[in-house]
């Protein structure tokens, strides 16, 4: 059996909101380890908008996200937290006072309460909703490229209009025996320099732009992929002789797992007491953007100050029967663990 | 108050008062109807994609190209697909439909 991580709380996402909650908890003398799918901390704030800055951050009064994490990251760490990414919290089971997770990647870890910060839901791959998409997953159909050189004499069809889609074109078109991508417009979202290679790859013959067409349906035996059908908005259909799908529609979020745990969710979003940012199961909270009450704003500073509410309830589970003396940081300094 | 109806994935149809000036996106998820609108209105995803009825798509006011960037990463587009956090409620819409994908 491989071996268990023991702490006393485990937070779930490592987004701004998952991060100041290390500190909260930290500063109550509690021991975090926090979970994260994506590779990088920051959630959010990393994937989706590092260089974006935010004007409503208290004492900061313009700060990019990327900074803000940096920030977070530097005040936690007299905390000593355990991160783990690119891996995602599959299960959570109680055993009598304690919580146990497994994660994706067969990291498990003991808990006493657990915060859940996960957004709106773990990243992964934005997939296009066909009906047997997952069947060719692994083998035919791909959310990114390993090694280009699998793509050898294969003919490929890529779907998406960024820059993903138009580098992976650029790249393939002199490795694979045919390149079509697929596209619902004329307009790219990527370096127009790059979109003006693709296009002249295009007019020399050596790629064909599918445009305007729509992945429609897929075709194949077991997990090889056949066919990849096409439509137009007119519904006009094209079918495509193809060994392998490369999708590129970004990143999109989901709960997953989280949806199973038995809490109450509505719209992808946990319903928790306001004051505790308790859930309706002992001993889990929810702070940031998962978390929903009455007139909820889904802003980073309601999550920080969630995040104090939830470490503050959960020093009750942590440590049952001990009195919680409430202190200013001013008063206690910064406690080491 | 103007009236605005959401078609739910099931094909329930749902009638809701809606106030001028919020966004359709606002009024759905006011009404609990079944989306995610993750990014919360910031134009950031594509998770409250509808699909106006083609009678009143003309009403729904400009796509400008940062929401025809993002539907771009949406699936089951149509001629009449908006991001519907970029729609505002007036009296120009007051009957609108408009169908509602199934959620991810």
């Amino acid at each position: 059996m491989s071996e268990v991580h023991s702490t006393d709380v485990a937070i779930i996402g490592a987004g701004p909101i998952g991060l100041f909650s290390v500190f909260q908890c930290g500063m109550l003398k509690m021991s975090c380890h926090v979970i994260d799918a994506l590779p990088a901390t920051g959630g959010q704030c990393t994937a989706l908008y590092p260089e974006k800055p935010l004007f409503d951050i208290p004492a900061a009064p313009n700060i990019n996200a990327v900074d803000l994490i940096e920030r977070l990251e530097k005040q936690i760490e007299p905390f000593k937290p355990v991160i783990h990414l690119n891996q995602q919290v599959t299960e959570l089971e109680k055993i009598d006072e304690h919580w146990h997770l497994s994660t994706s990647t067969g990291l498990k870890i003991q808990a006493r309460a657990i915060i859940i910060a996960a957004g709106a839901g773990a990243f992964g791959p934005n997939k296009p909703p066909l009906d047997n998409i997952e069947q060719f997953e692994g083998n035919s159909v791909h959310y990114m490229v390993q090694k280009r050189e699998d793509f050898r004499d294969q003919r490929i069809v890529i779907a998406g209009g960024g820059d993903s889609a138009v580098d992976w074109a650029l790249s393939l078109a002199d490795v694979a025996s045919e390149v079509y991508v697929i596209h619902r417009r004329d307009r790219f979202r990527a370096i127009p320099e790059s979109v003006a290679q693709m296009k002249a790859l295009a007019d020399a013959g050596k790629i064909e732009l599918v445009i305007p067409y729509q992945l429609a349906s897929l075709e194949g035996e077991g997990d090889q992929l056949k066919t990849v059908v096409v439509k137009t908005l007119d519904g006009d259909e094209r079918r495509i002789e193809a060994d392998h799908l490369l999708s590129f529609f970004g990143l999109a979020t989901k709960l997953g797992p989280i949806n199973d745990w038995g809490m109450d969710i509505l719209n992808g979003v946990i319903k928790v007491e306001p004051t505790t940012c308790a859930t309706n199961i002992e001993g889990i909270y929810a702070v940031g953007d998962i978390a929903d009450y009455p007139h909820k704003l889904k802003l980073i500073l309601s999550g920080f100050s969630e995040a104090a509410q939830a470490a503050h309830a959960a020093y009750l589970i942590v440590n049952p029967g001990q009195a919680l003396n409430f202190e200013h940081s001013t008063s206690s300094g910064l406690p080491t663990l | 108050m103007t009236a605005i109806t959401f078609i739910k994935p099931d094909g329930e149809k749902v009638t809701v008062e809606a106030t001028n000036g919020a966004t359709v996106m606002e009024v759905a998820k006011d009404n609990d109807m079944p989306m995610l609108a993750a990014c919360g209105g910031s134009l950031a995803c594509a998770t409250c994609h509808v699909i106006v009825d083609e009678a009143w798509y003309k009403k729904s006011g400009e796509v400008c190209e940062a929401e025809e960037d993002l539907l771009d990463t949406a699936h089951g587009l149509t001629n009449t697909s908006r991001l519907c956090c970029q729609m505002k409620v007036s009296g120009d819409v007051d009957g609108m439909e408009m169908t509602l994908p199934p959620m991810g």
